[in-house]
């Protein structure tokens, strides 16, 4: 049943702080709302159960992609499509344009936000893996002051996360430390475009004197949460890699990692689609 | 005699009902005040208010790309913006496409002549997607053409006319 439109408040203040005061009112009583892109969804299926929303789409302090000599900042509401166009995260951050141009289509692409797609907190979101394999850390601001976390801590169970609810996602930090990876990004929908992931999967990892010196895996759709690997990556860090260590964290892996079935997909395909992939994976990082 | 439970809801409904607010916005070229709840969806004050009923409703959660418009130079779901977030813009619909009253955009007139419109649910988003490509890149690959379309869904399925219309468009 669709929502009774006048029940609900947005409200549009100019400044950060403003949209902070409210957010540190008793009760949780504001949220904030940026791109719609997923609340406007639940608006018109009647399933947005609170009321009081702050705009932020407006508020600069939130804007702009930022690159400093060690990060690129990118401020919560930078859309998917200015993601895709910059020419510092193509050039080192490959996977997290390819996730950005695979959410959605244009129209979305243009509306919705990184930061949005972090705090709606969906296990079957495209960036949050690509964001976990690059390690990127977090920067939440409220009127106590800013806070950075790794975002490999930030979710902490099904659509549980560390942010308090008078603190506002700033945004998000790259540590740009990507030279010499290999980069391995694979999002398995249903369709080319438009297609929520039945599994996504995010790699990097670099060999040394025949040896695993980094490696960084991360899924979307297969667990509770945005899942970075951590069991399955020190399995393999500082081991070669041949076939009795890729067997032995593809086991690892398949424990790790805990798909359901659902409308989009079953527990088994996941299970399989996402150990090939770890295969292929590593079969291409033992090639470069 | 009411309950003292009723009285209380019933205050507090009516504590947070939201009151209209005032946008300015520019429809088509032309500068409008609309009042409107800050959560309706441009969709519905397109269509109802201002009946620009072009822009259709297909799925209502973003997936279909019916309700397409153009927001400062690029294209939204209109059914996912709620008004709070118009103030200011630039709005262009599927009626303000043509240049002028006796001629179409060669995107229209491509989709006349080659059959790309069936049903017609689809079309208006259709025509917008492939008029903001085309403001983007003039002359787009093949693959361009279809990334640009990939948000649009046509339940006749005539995918591969509409596609043909546009290339048609380009080709001039």
């Amino acid at each position: 049943m669709r929502a009774f439109i006048p029940a609900y408040q947005l409200i549009s203040p100019s400044k950060l702080n403003e949209v902070l005061d409210l957010l540190s009112r008793p009760n949780d009583s504001w949220k904030p709302f940026a791109g719609g892109t997923d609340l406007m969804v639940l608006l018109e299926a009647g399933k947005l159960p609170h009321k009081n929303y702050v705009n932020i789409w407006n508020l600069k302090e939130l804007r702009g992609i930022e690159v400093t000599h060690d990060q690129v900042i990118l401020g919560a509401l930078t859309t998917y499509t200015e993601v895709q166009n910059h020419p510092v995260l193509q050039a080192e951050f490959p996977m997290l344009c390819e996730a950005a141009r695979e959410t959605g289509g244009i129209a979305i692409q243009n509306r919705g936000t990184l930061g949005g797609n972090i705090v709606n907190a969906s296990p079957a979101a495209d960036s949050p893996p690509a964001l976990l394999a690059y390690d990127a850390e977090l920067e939440l601001i409220s009127k106590a002051g800013e806070r950075r976390i790794p975002y490999a801590r930030f979710h902490r169970g099904y659509k549980q996360m560390d942010i308090r609810a008078d603190e506002l996602l700033r945004a998000i930090r790259l540590p740009r430390l990507t030279g010499g990876l290999t980069h391995y990004y694979r999002k398995v929908g249903t369709r080319k475009a438009q297609a929520i992931s039945k599994t996504c999967f995010a790699a990097t990892g670099k060999i040394d004197h025949d040896q695993v010196s980094h490696l960084r895996i991360a899924l979307g759709s297969v667990a509770p949460i945005p899942l970075r690997c951590f069991e399955t990556e020190a399995a393999l860090l500082n081991q070669p890699l041949n076939n009795d260590s890729t067997e032995a964290a593809a086991s690892t892996f398949a424990k790790e990692i805990s798909p359901i079935d659902d409308i989009r997909s079953s527990r088994d395909y996941r299970l399989q689609v996402s150990i090939n992939l770890l295969r292929d994976f590593l079969d291409r990082l033992a090639a470069s | 005699m009411i309950s003292f439970a009723l009285r209380r809801d019933i205050v507090r409904t009516h504590q947070v009902l939201a009151e209209k607010i005032k946008i300015n916005c520019t429809v088509n070229s032309e500068p409008r005040t609309l009042q409107a709840f800050p959560m309706e969806r441009l969709l519905d004050v397109l269509r109802e208010q201002l009946s620009l009923t072009g822009t259709k409703e297909g799925c209502g959660e973003g997936e279909c790309g019916a309700c397409t418009v153009i927001i400062d130079g690029q294209i939204v779901n209109s059914c996912l913006v709620p008004m709070a977030q118009v103030q200011g813009c630039d709005i262009k619909t599927i009626e303000g496409i043509a240049p002028s009253e006796t001629q179409l955009h060669a995107v229209q007139q491509a989709f006349i002549e080659h059959g790309g419109a069936q049903c017609g649910i689809c079309t208006p988003g259709m025509i917008i997607a492939a008029v903001n490509l085309l403001e983007k890149y003039p002359n787009p690959t093949e693959a361009e053409i279809r990334h640009g379309l990939a948000g649009n869904l046509c339940r006749c399925t005539g995918y591969m006319k509409i596609f043909e219309s546009v290339v048609r468009a380009v080709e001039g």
